[in-house]
C-alpha cells in the first residue's frame, strides 16, 4: 500500500509533460497548438474524409507492396483460383491474384486501398464544392485553392498508375487507351509515348515497374508534400466561418484543438476507416480475376476507367470524329476531347479565384463565408461547371447505361452531345433562379417575420396567414432587420416559441426541452403577430 | 445441363432423355396431353385443308413441304408453327419481308434457341427480340425445332449433357481456364468479361448470361442469334464450346469479393463511393457537427 501511495496518479499527466517539456522544449509551441480554434460545421469536415482516406490508402497501400512484383516477364498461374490455372500471364498480374486469392487478408486489403482511393477522389471533389461555392478561395486563400486542384490532378495520376498496376483486362486497356492519347499530341506525342513505353506499346516490360514506382513513391511524396503545405496554409491563415453572431472577418469562432476538436477528429477516422473496410470486406470491386490478363486482342465491353477518369472518356465517345490533315501531319480527334479539354478545363478552375477578383475589383481579405444564394453568380457557374462534368461522366458510362435501361446507345450518345451544350446554360439558369428565390424569402422572413401557419380570417371574410415578426414591429407590421449573410430562422421553434424538435434518428437521444415561454406571453406574441 | 425450362427453374441436371420424361410426368402433364390432343386435331384438320386447297391449286404443291413427308414430331412442329409462327415467318417459314426472316435452313438448334429462352414469339417488333418467360413447353419448342430442322436442314444441338467429359480435377480445372481464355478473345468483346453483357448500336445489346442454360448458350454459339456472330464448328470445335459453357458457369457461381454490384465495372463502383461511402460519411459530418 505504502509503495502505490509513491505514484501520484493525478499528477502523473503533469510530470510526463515537465519531463519531456525539459528535455525537448515544446511547452510553448504545443500550447499555442493545443489552444488553437477552429469553427465547427458540418461542410468543414468533408475535406477530412478524403485525408482520413489518404491515411487508409497509405496504410493499405504498404501492406500490398510486400506481395505485389510489377514485373512484366511471363509466368505460367499455378496458385490457386482455380479458371486460370496453367493461364500465361505477366507477373504482376500473377501476384495480384495472390494477393487475391492466397494472401491471409489479402483480397480485403486490395478492396479496402481500391474503395479508399475512390473515396479520397470523391471526398476531394465534394471539398472542392463545399470550397467555392462558400467563397472560401477568395484572398488570401487563392494559393490553397491551386493547391487542391493539383491534389485532384495528382491523385487523378495516382489512380490511373494504380488501376493499371494489376495487368488484368482493364488495365492494359486503360495503358492502351493512354498510349493512345500521348500519340495524338502534335509534335511531342510519339516522343513522349515512346520514352514512357521504350518502345512501341506495351514495350519491352518498362512501363509496369515504371508506373509502380510513380505509384508507390514519386505521386504518395507529391502528395503528401501538397497535403502538408496545403493543411499548413489552413493553420496558417486560419480556418474560414461563416457568419454570425460574434464572428468578424478578424476573429474566429470555434472550439480549441485540444481536447474536444482532436477526439472529434479521431472518432471521424474511425468511422471514415471503418466505412471502407465495411464496403472492401461486403462490395466487390475491381475483380480482376474476372478480367484474365491482359492480351491486346481480348477487350472486354463496358470497359471503363474509375469514375474520377470517365469524364475523359465520355468526352471522347461524344466527340465526332473529326480528323485535321494540313501540311503532311495528322491531328487526330482523340487530341481535342482527352488533352484539350481537361486542359482548359483545370486551367480554369486553378485561374476562377483570380478571374473573380479581377471582375469584382476584389482586393480586400475575406475571412467569413458567403451563403451560395447571396453570390448567385458564382453559384450559378458552378452549377454550369458540376452539368458540364456530370453530362461528360455520364456519357463515359454510357454503354452500360444504355444496356440497363433499355435506351439506344446511339440515343445515347447523341443525348449527350446535345446535353453537354444545353444542360450547362440551363443549370446556369436555374441555380441563378432559385438563388434569387431564396434571398428573396430571407428578406420577406425579415421584413414580415416566420410563418406560423395559423390562418386567420377576417371580419371581411379574407383569410391571412399569422406572421411571427423577428423584431417589435412598426406601425405598418414590418421590422426593418439587416440581412447578416447568415441563415434566417424560419421555423417557429428556431425563435424558440415552440418546443425544439426532438433529436435523435430512430428514437429521441434527450427529452424535448419544454417550451421555452410560459403560456402567457406566447398568446401576447401571437396577438402581435395579426394584422 | 442444368434446365430444360428456365421459367420453371428447376435446378436438378439429369441427362437430355430423363429430362423430356420427367416433363411428361409433371403436373402441367394432363394440360399438356389436352394441348397436345388440340394440336394434333388442329394439325389433322389443317392437313385436311392444305389438302383439299392443295388439289384445288396444284401450283403451290411444289413451294409447300408435303406434310405427309414429315415425321410425327415435324407435323406436331408443324401445327404449332401454322397457328403461332406464320405472321411473321410466312406460311412454310419461307419469311415474309419487312417482318420475319425465312427459316429454310437455320436448323433446330436456332428454333430452340429462340424458343426455349422465351424470345420468339417476339412481344412486338423492335431492335431485338427480349428474353422473357418460354410461350411453348420444351416437347412443343422441339417439335417446332423437328419441323424447321425437316424443312431445309441446319446446325443442331447435340444430344446429350453439355458439361465437360470427365477427368481428373487437375484435367477439369484446365479445361475451364481454356475456356476462360477462348471466353475472354471470343465473347467478351460483347458480353463484357464478367457475361453482364454489353451495349451494341441503335438498341440492340449482348444479353447477360445469368438466366442462359447450357443448351442456349451452345445454341447460341453454333447458330449466331440476332446480333450474335456464329461460331461455327471450324471455329469453336464441340470441345471448345463445352470448356467456354463450363466457364461461364464459374462465372455464375462465384463472387469472392463479396456482393458484385451487378459486375459492371467500375460505373456501380462509382456510383456506389457516392450514394453509400459519401453519404454515409456526410451524414457523419453533421453528426458530428451537431455535437457542440
Amino acid at each position: 500500500m505504502k509503495k502505490r501511495a509513491r505514484i501520484d496518479v493525478k499528477a502523473l499527466p503533469g510530470t510526463a509533460a515537465n519531463a519531456a517539456d525539459e528535455r525537448l522544449q515544446v511547452a510553448r509551441p504545443l500550447r499555442a497548438v493545443f489552444n488553437k480554434v477552429f469553427p465547427d460545421h458540418w461542410s468543414f469536415l468533408l475535406g477530412e474524409i478524403a485525408l482520413f482516406s489518404f491515411i487508409v490508402l497509405l496504410l493499405t497501400g504498404v501492406f500490398l507492396t510486400l506481395y505485389f512484383d510489377p514485373s512484366m516477364s511471363h509466368v505460367t498461374y499455378n496458385g490457386s483460383y482455380l479458371p486460370l490455372r496453367g493461364v500465361h500471364m505477366t507477373r504482376a498480374y500473377e501476384t495480384t491474384l495472390h494477393i487475391s486469392f492466397d494472401v491471409r487478408g489479402g483480397l480485403i486489403m486490395r478492396q479496402m486501398h481500391h474503395w479508399a482511393a475512390l473515396l479520397f477522389m470523391a471526398s476531394i471533389v465534394i471539398h472542392m464544392f463545399r470550397i467555392f461555392f462558400t467563397g472560401a478561395f477568395r484572398k488570401p486563400r487563392e494559393l490553397n485553392w491551386v493547391i487542391g486542384v493539383t491534389l485532384f490532378i495528382v491523385g487523378f495520376l495516382a489512380g490511373f498508375t494504380g488501376y493499371s498496376l494489376p495487368d488484368d483486362g482493364l488495365s492494359g486497356t486503360g495503358l492502351r487507351i493512354a498510349h493512345a492519347i500521348m500519340l495524338s499530341i502534335p509534335v511531342i506525342g510519339s516522343w513522349t509515348a515512346n520514352s514512357l513505353f521504350s518502345g512501341e506499346f506495351p514495350g519491352p516490360g518498362a512501363i509496369l515497374p515504371r508506373a509502380y514506382i510513380a505509384h508507390v513513391l514519386l505521386i504518395p511524396g507529391i502528395l503528401l508534400a501538397l497535403i502538408s503545405v496545403h493543411l499548413g496554409l489552413v493553420f496558417k491563415q486560419k480556418h474560414t466561418q461563416w457568419p454570425g453572431p460574434g464572428r468578424t472577418n478578424t476573429n474566429v469562432v470555434g472550439e480549441r484543438m485540444f481536447p474536444r476538436y482532436v477526439i472529434k477528429q479521431g472518432g471521424f477516422f474511425a468511422i471514415v476507416f471503418g466505412v471502407i473496410a465495411l464496403m472492401g470486406g461486403l462490395l466487390t470491386i475491381n475483380p480482376i480475376w474476372l478480367f484474365g490478363p491482359y492480351e491486346a486482342a481480348a477487350v472486354s465491353a463496358a470497359s471503363q476507367p474509375d469514375w474520377y477518369v470517365m469524364f475523359l472518356d465520355g468526352s471522347t465517345r461524344l466527340m465526332p470524329p473529326w480528323e485535321i490533315r494540313a501540311f503532311g501531319h495528322t491531328l487526330p480527334p482523340l487530341f481535342w476531347p482527352t488533352v484539350v479539354l481537361p486542359g482548359v478545363m483545370f486551367t480554369l478552375a486553378m485561374a476562377y479565384p483570380f478571374i473573380e477578383a479581377r471582375r469584382n475589383r476584389d482586393t480586400a481579405i475575406h475571412n467569413l463565408l458567403q451563403r451560395p444564394r447571396d453570390v448567385p453568380e458564382r453559384t450559378a457557374l458552378g452549377a454550369m461547371a458540376v452539368a458540364f462534368y456530370l453530362v461528360l461522366t455520364i456519357s463515359g458510362g454510357n454503354d452500360p447505361l444504355a444496356e440497363n435501361f433499355d435506351i439506344s446507345l446511339n440515343a445515347m450518345t447523341w443525348a449527350g452531345r446535345i446535353g453537354l451544350l444545353i444542360v450547362p446554360p440551363i443549370a446556369y439558369w436555374a441555380a441563378y433562379r432559385i438563388c434569387l428565390g431564396l434571398q428573396q424569402h430571407d428578406r420577406e422572413v425579415l421584413a414580415h417575420g416566420v410563418e406560423t401557419g395559423i390562418i386567420r380570417r377576417l371580419p371581411n371574410g379574407q383569410f391571412v396567414e399569422v406572421h411571427q415578426p423577428l423584431a417589435a414591429p412598426d406601425a405598418h407590421g414590418h421590422t426593418e432587420l439587416e440581412y447578416t449573410g447568415w441563415v434566417v430562422p424560419k421555423k417557429m421553434n428556431r425563435v424558440g416559441a415552440l418546443a425544439p424538435a426532438i433529436k435523435g434518428f430512430f428514437y429521441p437521444v434527450e427529452e424535448p426541452a419544454p417550451p421555452a415561454l410560459p403560456q402567457a406571453e406566447r398568446r401576447e406574441l401571437e396577438s402581435s403577430g395579426t394584422r | 445441363m442444368t434446365s430444360d425450362n428456365p421459367g420453371r427453374g428447376a435446378a436438378a441436371t439429369p441427362p437430355a432423355g430423363a429430362a423430356r420424361r420427367r416433363a411428361g410426368a409433371t403436373a402441367a402433364g394432363g394440360r399438356l396431353r389436352r394441348r397436345v390432343g388440340t394440336v394434333l386435331r388442329i394439325a389433322a384438320a389443317l392437313a385436311l385443308a392444305g389438302g383439299v386447297y392443295a388439289g384445288f391449286a396444284p401450283g403451290s404443291a411444289t413451294a409447300a413441304k408435303d406434310p405427309a413427308s414429315l415425321s410425327p414430331a415435324g407435323q406436331e412442329g408443324k401445327a404449332l408453327f401454322d397457328t403461332n409462327c406464320t405472321s411473321c415467318h410466312g406460311p412454310d417459314a419461307q419469311g415474309v419481308a419487312g417482318k420475319g426472316p425465312s427459316l429454310v435452313g437455320v436448323g433446330a438448334a436456332s428454333v430452340e434457341f429462340q424458343v426455349s429462352s422465351g424470345r420468339m414469339p417476339m412481344a412486338r417488333q423492335e431492335a431485338q427480340a427480349l428474353r422473357k418467360r418460354p410461350v411453348f413447353t420444351y416437347d412443343q419448342t422441339r417439335q417446332l425445332a423437328q419441323y424447321v430442322q425437316e424443312l431445309g436442314g441446319g446446325p443442331q444441338i447435340p444430344e446429350g449433357s453439355m458439361k465437360l467429359p470427365g477427368g481428373t480435377p487437375e484435367e477439369q480445372a484446365a479445361a475451364v481456364a481454356r475456356g476462360g481464355t477462348l471466353f475472354r478473345i471470343n465473347c467478351a468483346s460483347c458480353h463484357a468479361n464478367a457475361g453482364g453483357g454489353g451495349a451494341l448500336s441503335s438498341g440492340k445489346f449482348a444479353p447477360d448470361l445469368e438466366p442462359a442454360n447450357d443448351r442456349q448458350i451452345y445454341a447460341a454459339m453454333l447458330t449466331g442469334p440476332q446480333n450474335m456472330p456464329v461460331f461455327g464448328d471450324n471455329q469453336l470445335t464441340p470441345e471448345q464450346k463445352r470448356e467456354i459453357i463450363a466457364y461461364v458457369h464459374t462465372l455464375k457461381a462465384q463472387e469472392p469479393g463479396g456482393w458484385g454490384l451487378g459486375k459492371l465495372g467500375p460505373v456501380t463502383e462509382g456510383m456506389a463511393i457516392f450514394l453509400l461511402g459519401m453519404t454515409a460519411l456526410i451524414f457523419t459530418t453533421l453528426w458530428i457537427a451537431g455535437k457542440s
